[in-house]
């Protein structure tokens, strides 16, 4: 059961929501729900009971779950209500949805904050939300076999009723006054898979009427009474200062009520966000970019390079890789390069805040409520606990939505005029001023046995910490960033000596969470590696992987799905290449096999083959849609993605410079779902890692052409 | 003072006539369906229709809108029952969503003009809008769904 905390924030959350609120065993009861129009507020409801922190049920049956992850297209809408409906014993379509407040019951334990983020919600909530559901509706049960002077356990429940041993029926909402008044069972027995109604099953997306008539309200569409609207001018160098700022111009401007200084630039509120930009746009500002003027696409690299002379942090280590490197008959060495990316949420960066005397409300699109608060709290000068966050929908959030340094110039431009303020970025701010996800520098090295085997494996990796970044202080001095060595410590071939490790080397820039973080990064590195070895070995890149499987049947079951069904055995058409990757990431093993062609020296990408075992799935059409996004999402990285530095500005800044997948780019993308029993695994971010190696490795195939870096256009290939 | 007409109502707004299109539907009128994403015409995620034609709201000054009629999201049905939108739903076809107003005008718009479009002509009337969360085969079968859909209700 969630902390008491957890219940009060849960109720604060909507103003209209009167609380009274009540412990009781843990239990809150609140009650007086004013008559009010707000979305999610249902009419009629005269009281609401809430028997834990993501569950609110109306005297009038009406039931809402409170969703304490952030739904960015990745379906947590969804799937985290079915996982919950299926111990509560209601349908999910009948389920309303919110969004919860920050709040101590939210924390997401494997990740240690109320963070939305690393594909960890269903695997989170997995066991939490079903326990949290189980109990609820044993609740339910007690208190409607009291009324019926029986048991509990004789009694069973039916899509929001519980049924009585002679077919008496009681709804969940009559009940559910007396049931907050009971204490919650701390042993609940949780359906065995075979019993699962709606967990597994093909359920629609319950988020997608609202986003069908324009109804879904984003971070952009929150609208407040006297709300003003602000655009920010930040520096364009990285880092950079305003010395001077003349906003006489900006002032005389139609509709332009202020002129704030923020700590991440010069914000201009107004009447309309496009007389705020066509003020902001009027400022004379005079920038110091002293701070960054060096920075550069080639002073990064070269800083890279420098560092991995230096020995790493030893990630993982089997054997002695280096002795045996030296002995090996034959060896192998590669040096890959990786560039930024900027993550180009659909939605640009938004917040709006509204700042008062004792509390300050931010509504905003974020992946971490909890940090939000925390940095709204400090930007008002207030308590975080005065702080109420109100999750909008996320335009995209692909780790992007992770940091929170949009945020508090919106608070600083509300605190200082007293109103409302959305400050909305820029598509041109957003590509400018992202975390980017970090470059990277990494040997790697394969050594073989007189008789032909892989008999030592090296990755050197060198890079920037995100979470060094992110997190101050959460990766102590000597020890790996975990979010650094994905896709390359959990190396699954079969040799007997492997090392990897990873040296720290920041580059001079905010480095952020990628989707898929570092196995974009490494899976790149380690499976276009294990192609080289495969040919070096004189062997089929699959026959190859395959043999050195054998120990791992999850990662073989994937592979052997992706290479049945690509027609591996047969040639491809004439002119069609076919590569190959495998990975295991956020407990999901994954195969791809890509087919492309080459087109007046530019790589066409026709196909790409997925197979994938995230053991239990909670709603099918969901998987398949997010591998198909995330194989999108790794194909424009892979093929255009990059942004240069140059002085310290970023070079990129809108769509025509940072170039994403269109329409009639599309290649056909078949996902196979490998059946199996074990636990569900993340399915938002893994195939983003696979796409690049994939294609890299089919490139090779049809040219004969390594790629170590990226991306593909780089690569001159006629 | 100039006037607007939107959804089948007429609108009398104080607004700049340089402003665009886009930002007099948001922030002056509060239809927010129609969403802003590069400000350049690059994207797609400001699309509405005047008279019928797809337009980027972004890059259309509102004192060039003149008689024209303007459709946005809110106003292609009163319940979600255009045939887009009901082959949007079936095909569960948004994820993250933001695109989406924009994909559905422009779709719609492409129905209109061509009630059977083959894949090549998708391809050429959806390539302006972006999906950075890479819906574009469920938006593909969507539509062509949309066509059997519109040509059941429409013959
Ligand atoms: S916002 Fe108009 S095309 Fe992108
Ligand atoms: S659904 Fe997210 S951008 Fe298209």
């Amino acid at each position: 059961m969630s902390a008491p905390g957890g219940h009060q924030e849960a109720l604060s959350r909507r103003d209209f929501l009167k609380t009274s609120a009540v412990g009781l065993g843990g239990l809150v009861l609140a009650i007086d729900l004013a008559g009010c129009s707000k979305p999610g507020s249902r009419p009629g409801a005269t009281s609401v009971v809430t028997t834990n922190a993501w569950l609110r049920i109306g005297t009038d049956n009406s039931i809402t779950f409170l969703c304490d992850r952030s739904e960015m297209g990745q379906g947590v809408y969804t799937g985290l209500v079915t996982i919950f409906a299926e111990e509560l014993g209601v349908d999910p379509a009948r389920i309303a949805v919110e969004f919860a407040p920050a709040g101590p019951a939210y924390v997401n334990a494997l990740l240690g904050g109320q963070i939305t983020g690393g594909s960890t919600s269903v695997r989170d909530a997995w066991t939490r939300l079903r326990t949290a559901g189980a109990q609820a509706r044993e609740l339910l049960k007690t208190a409607a076999a009291r009324e019926w002077d029986t048991s509990a356990s004789a009694c069973r429940v039916e899509n929001g009723e519980v049924i009585s041993p002679f077919g008496k029926r009681l709804s969940y909402g009559a009940v559910a006054t007396a049931a907050a008044a009971l204490p919650v069972p701390a042993d609940v027995a949780l359906k065995p898979a075979t019993a699962f109604q709606w967990i597994g099953r093909e359920g629609r997306r319950l988020d997608t009427p609202a986003k069908v008539d324009g109804s879904a309200i984003y971070g952009i569409d929150v609208t407040l009474p006297g709300m003003l609207y602000a655009a920010l001018a930040q520096p364009p160098m990285l880092g950079g200062k305003a010395k001077s700022v003349d906003d006489a111009a900006a002032r005389a401007m139609p509709g332009v009520r202020d002129v704030v200084t923020t700590t991440s630039g010069i914000a201009v509120v107004a009447d309309s966000w496009w007389q705020a930009r066509q003020g902001r746009d009027a400022l004379r500002i005079e920038w110091d970019g002293s701070a960054s003027a060096g920075l550069n696409d080639g002073a990064i690299l070269r800083g890279l390079r420098q560092a991995a002379a230096k020995s790493g942090i030893v990630a993982r280590k089997e054997g002695d890789a280096e002795g045996a490197l030296k002995a090996a008959a034959r060896v192998v060495r590669a040096e890959y390069e990786l560039p930024l990316l900027a993550h180009a949420t659909m939605e640009p960066q938004v917040c709006t805040a509204h700042v008062q005397a004792s509390s300050c409300d931010v509504y905003v699109p974020t992946q971490t409520q909890g940090a939000a608060q925390a940095v709204a709290a400090a930007a008002a000068g207030l308590e975080p606990a005065q702080v109420k966050v109100h999750t909008t929908f996320l335009g995209g959030g692909f780790g992007r939505r992770l940091d929170v340094d949009f945020i508090p110039a919106a608070v600083e431009a509300s605190k200082a005029t007293g109103k409302p303020v959305k400050l909305l970025w820029t598509r041109e701010d957003d590509i400018t001023h992202d975390t980017y996800r970090p470059p990277a520098y990494d040997t790697v090295a394969g050594g073989f046995d007189r008789d032909g085997n892989l008999v030592a494996w090296k990755l050197h990796l060198t890079g920037p910490s995100i979470t060094a970044r992110v997190f101050p202080g959460a990766v102590p001095a000597g020890a790996v960033d975990p979010f650094a060595i994905e896709a390359a410590a959990n190396y699954p071939y079969d040799v007997p000596n492997v090392l990897v490790d990873w040296v720290p080397h920041e580059v001079g820039l905010d480095v952020g969470y990628w989707r898929s973080v570092s196995h974009a990064l490494n899976c790149f590195v380690a499976e276009s590696f294990m192609d080289e070895l495969a040919l070096a070995a004189g062997r089929d890149p699959a026959a190859f992987r395959r043999a050195l499987l054998a120990k791992q049947p999850r990662y073989r079951e994937v592979l052997d799905v992706a290479l049945r069904r690509s027609g591996y055995d047969k040639p491809a058409a004439a002119g069609r290449f076919r590569g190959i990757a495998v990975m295991e990431g956020y407990d999901t093993y994954m195969a791809q096999v890509a087919e492309i062609s080459i087109e007046d020296g530019k790589v066409k990408v026709h196909r790409i083959v997925c197979a994938l075992d995230c053991g239990q799935t909670i709603n099918p059409t969901i998987v398949v849609a997010q591998v198909e996004s995330a194989i999108l999402f790794g194909l424009s990285a892979a093929l255009w993605g990059e942004i240069n530095v140059q002085g310290g500005r970023v070079q990129q800044s809108n769509f025509h410079d940072y170039r994403v997948v269109r329409m009639n780019e599309v290649p056909a993308i078949e996902t196979y779902v490998v059946g199996s029993d074990n636990p569900p695994g993340g399915i938002g971010e893994p195939a983003t890692a696979l796409v690049a190696p994939a294609i890299c490795n089919a490139i090779h195939a049809a040219t004969k052409r390594r790629l170590r870096s990226l991306p593909v256009k780089r690569h001159n290939l006629a | 003072m100039l006037t607007l007409n939107v959804n089948g109502v007429d609108r009398s707004l104080d607004v700049d006539p340089a402003t665009p299109l886009l930002w007099v539907l948001r922030d002056t009128i509060g239809l927010t369906g129609t969403k802003y994403g590069c400000g350049m015409a690059l994207c797609g995620a400001c699309t509405v229709h005047l008279d019928g034609q797809p337009v980027r709201s972004c890059i259309t000054q509102v004192g060039t809108v003149g008689t024209a009629k303007v459709t946005t999201i809110e106003g292609l049905s009163p319940d979600r029952s255009h045939p887009v939108q009901r082959a949007w739903i079936e095909l569960d076809v948004p994820q993250c969503g933001y695109c989406q107003s924009g994909q559905i005008m422009s779709a719609s718009a492409l129905l209109a003009q061509t009630p059977r479009p083959t894949d090549a002509d998708i391809d050429a009337a959806m390539a302006g809008n972006i999906c950075r969360c890479g819906t574009y085969q469920r938006i593909r079968a969507a539509i062509h769904r949309a066509a059997e859909l519109g040509g059941e209700t429409q013959p």
